[in-house]
């Protein structure tokens, strides 16, 4: 995935421009741009488009496994796959609720933590010390590693009988009565966020260790002058400097939290626990599980939409506070 | 600039919310497939040994032989079971699927649903020796009744009763269990010497789906009625499930470890001895890679309410096994049925029924000295007279789905030690019935 970022054209001054280059033909002008853009286009085109669309087909149609060796001749099904997705009564509905509602919790919660620990570790990271280097590498190793990999690493230390996680909760620290169930049951949710909190902040010191590199020296300098201690110069310098940054930040990991099918699939399989049921592997179950794809297909839908209104809110909310500060 | 950002930023969301969108295209892949490319064969295998690897070395041989007798040279994949259903679900809706494909024979109905397997009607089945070759157990389980088959079986298993015959010798007990009641009792004794009693994987689905059905068959129930409606909640289906589950919940025999248990662990615990009883199919290749060798444990049948293993009520197992079927739009049907007859054929069975110690669904392969060990006896004694193939329904694969997902969730309230009552059970089952498909 790639992040756009804004590149403001500097100003032309006037009397230090270099000399104007003949000027090529209008035609040439003008394709130009768009001659360079046509691959990305046409590659944007097949790769998202056209699936797009034909997946919001699909959710219109009556489409399982009699039908899915030719599902163009499946039949209309007209909204009953969004009737059946949002009669929150019927036991199709309710589930999808409580799906979204665990994934919404989740996605909070584990956005929350991968921001705060990310900016932290940032912050602390900034002075100069004595192996920075090597402790910004490890920093960096959750995020380098292979999903699967490192996932699967996480099943095993959350085993019940033989886990380390266990180990050292049950056996060494004596925090618990028995060794929990980590896998399964309620504590899922808990073994769910860990395991995405612990891939996805490393993201987030990332970004912020980027975005600190633009705040002048000058600015904690003349605050040190001022008497501002640690604390001050971070909620008055740090934080407000980094609003751009954390903007994009906070919503790459919001979306990339609340689509995550890779940690939970590989965490508890294709059947994941109640109280870690996420939307992502949800759909998965009522596609390619299940089989009827033309429901799983209509869940997909709702979700783009809800992501689409969310950031929508989002960017008009950022945006007005950008405006208001930009305006005093 | 607000509106590049919100470009830019909608771009980002479709593409990811396209991963769950996106199912792939559909091409018409009518008509019976061709005889187009009469050389060659595709042929997908599922991962039957200890790995792929293992596959590989027992299945080229023959392919190579079959390549010498036909001049068709066939290309092998072996798929893992975990990938094997999305593959085939994804090759029917390409049409770009292999010539010859294994499937797992309790899908047989589901993806005979599906339309894209060639149907094995009176003159495909001539073509490879006749219907009669096959045992009848193996053949109920290729497709909806009153239907062509949809595949040949290629390999048969059954569950059986795997014990330690050291732990059972420290526990004073000559005898392995017939009844479950003794199961449970023999468990005490077992438990007595520091060992677990039965294993079991309580977190997959399938295996789950397998024990549940069996018992539901000695309760005198079916998760589905005559005309294929799916009937979850009977009072015989929720004392099935409640007896599986109460083998932890109540009997204390599985341990609350294997509620989690869904990667073959209940195998290793019973390989390195801690745990007395296995219920499996098939399990020797496994344990013997894992160090136990055949002589330290012993195998029986499943145990049953009461009496001896039979039809009826007195089933003891499902017809487990492999079939093998052929893509109907096969650009070579002629050499993909020659492939079939070959791999059906009394040599071929024999040595792969061997290498994967399976059972041969061909009578004629049954007879060879090789199967008659006393643990094959036992696979081929219940193969032909106490296993049921499960139901042969076009939601069958969604019914393992449902019904192992909620068999899961109750082992995790048994293991977190909340109480798994009859209420609790058919409500689990209730909510099963409700994911079914209505159409």
């Amino acid at each position: 995935m790639t992040i756009t970022t804004e590149v403001e054209k500097p100003p032309a001054r006037p009397g230090t421009g270099r000399a104007p280059r003949p000027r090529p033909g209008r035609i040439r002008r003008i394709g130009l741009p768009y001659l360079l853009l046509l691959p990305a286009l046409i590659l944007e085109l097949l790769v998202h488009l056209v699936p797009m669309v034909i997946g919001i087909v699909m959710s219109f149609k009556e489409l399982t496994q009699f039908y899915i060796r030719d599902w163009g001749t499946a039949p209309w099904s007209g909204l009953d796959n969004y009737r059946v997705s949002v009669d929150f009564d019927a036991p199709v509905g309710e589930a999808l609720l409580h799906s979204f509602l665990v994934t919404v919790g989740f996605t909070l919660l584990s956005v929350g933590l991968c921001w705060l620990i990310g900016t932290a570790a940032a912050i602390f990271m900034q002075d100069t010390f004595r192996g920075r280097g090597l402790l910004r590498a490890l920093f960096l190793v959750p995020y380098a590693l292979p999903v699967y990999a490192a996932v699967i690493t996480w099943v095993f230390m959350f085993q019940h009988d033989n886990g380390l996680v266990n180990h050292v909760l049950h056996d060494q620290l004596h925090l618990t009565d028995k060794p929990s169930f980590w896998l399964i049951g309620d504590n899922s949710f808990y073994a769910l966020l860990t395991v995405s909190v612990w891939k996805g902040w490393p993201f987030a010191f990332l970004i912020v260790m980027a975005g600190l590199q633009n705040i002048p020296g000058e600015l904690y300098e003349a605050a040190a002058l001022d008497g501002a201690g640690m604390w001050q110069q971070i909620r008055r310098i740090t934080l407000p400097s980094l609003g751009a940054v954390n903007q994009v930040l906070v919503l790459v990991l919001f979306l990339w939290t609340f689509n995550d099918f890779n940690t939970p699939f590989v965490l508890f399989g294709r059947a994941a626990p109640e109280a870690a049921d996420l939307i992502s592997v949800h759909i998965y179950q009522a596609s390619f599980v299940t089989w009827n794809f033309g429901t799983g297909s209509a869940m997909s839908v709702l979700l783009l939409l809800f992501l689409l209104a969310v950031t929508g809110v989002y960017l008009a909310v950022t945006s007005r506070g950008r405006r208001a500060s930009h305006a005093r | 600039m607000r509106t590049i950002r919100a470009a830019a930023t909608g771009a980002v969301v479709m593409s990811l919310a396209l991963a769950a969108t996106a199912c792939g295209g559909g091409t018409s892949t009518d008509g019976e497939g061709s005889n187009k490319s009469p050389k060659t064969l595709t042929y997908w295998a599922s991962n039957q040994g200890a790995s792929i690897e293992v596959d590989k070395k027992v299945l080229q041989p023959e392919l190579d032989k079959f390549e010498k007798q036909t001049g068709i040279k066939v290309k092998l994949e072996v798929v893992p079971w975990s990938d094997l259903l999305n593959r085939i679900l994804t090759a029917t809706t390409s049409g770009q699927g292999p010539d010859v494909l294994n499937i797992g024979n309790t899908w047989s109905a589901s993806l005979q649903a599906t339309g894209a397997l060639l149907p094995w009607d009176e003159a495909n089945f001539a073509k490879i020796g006749g219907r009669n070759r096959f045992v009848d157990s193996a053949l109920g389980s290729t497709g909806a009744q009153g239907k062509d088959p949809a595949a040949v079986p290629l390999y048969s298993m059954a569950y059986a009763l795997y014990y330690n015959k050291q732990i059972f010798a420290d526990a004073g007990i000559a005898q392995p269990p017939v009844t479950w009641a003794e199961l449970v009792a023999d468990g005490k004794k077992i438990q007595a010497k520091g060992k677990q009693v039965l294993g079991a994987e309580g977190a997959n689905v399938s295996e789950n789906v397998h024990h549940v059905f069996v018992f539901a068959k000695q309760h005198g129930a079916d998760f589905f009625t005559a005309d294929g409606k799916p009937d979850f909640t009977s009072d015989g289906a929720v004392s099935a499930v409640k007896q599986y589950v109460d083998l932890m919940a109540k009997d204390k025999a599985i341990p609350p470890g294997n509620a989690e248990y869904a990667q073959n662990q209940s195998v290793s615990d019973f390989a390195k001895g801690k745990t007395a009883m296995l219920l499996w199919q098939t399990a020797s290749a496994n344990l013997k890679s894992q160090g136990m060798s055949e002589d330290k444990y012993g195998i029986a049948p499943v145990p049953v309410q009461s009496g001896t293993p039979g039809t009826g009520a007195q089933v003891n197992s499902m017809v487990a096994g492999i079939n093998l079927a052929v893509f109907k739009n096969t650009d070579n049907l002629g050499g993909a049925t020659q492939f079939v007859k070959f791999m059906t054929g009394d040599e071929e069975q024999k040595i792969l029924n061997k290498a994967y110690s399976t059972i041969p669904p061909v009578a004629s392969a049954q007879s060879d000295p090789g199967f008659n060990s006393p643990a094959n006896a036992v696979l081929k004694d219940t193969l032909a007279k106490s296993a049921a193939a499960l139901p042969q329904v076009a939601d069958e694969s969604q019914f393992e789905t449902v019904i192992g997902t909620a068999v899961k969730e109750l082992f995790a309230d048994a293991a977190a030690g909340r109480a798994v009552t009859a209420e609790s059970v058919k409500a689990k089952l209730a909510k099963a019935q409700q994911q079914m498909p209505t159409k």
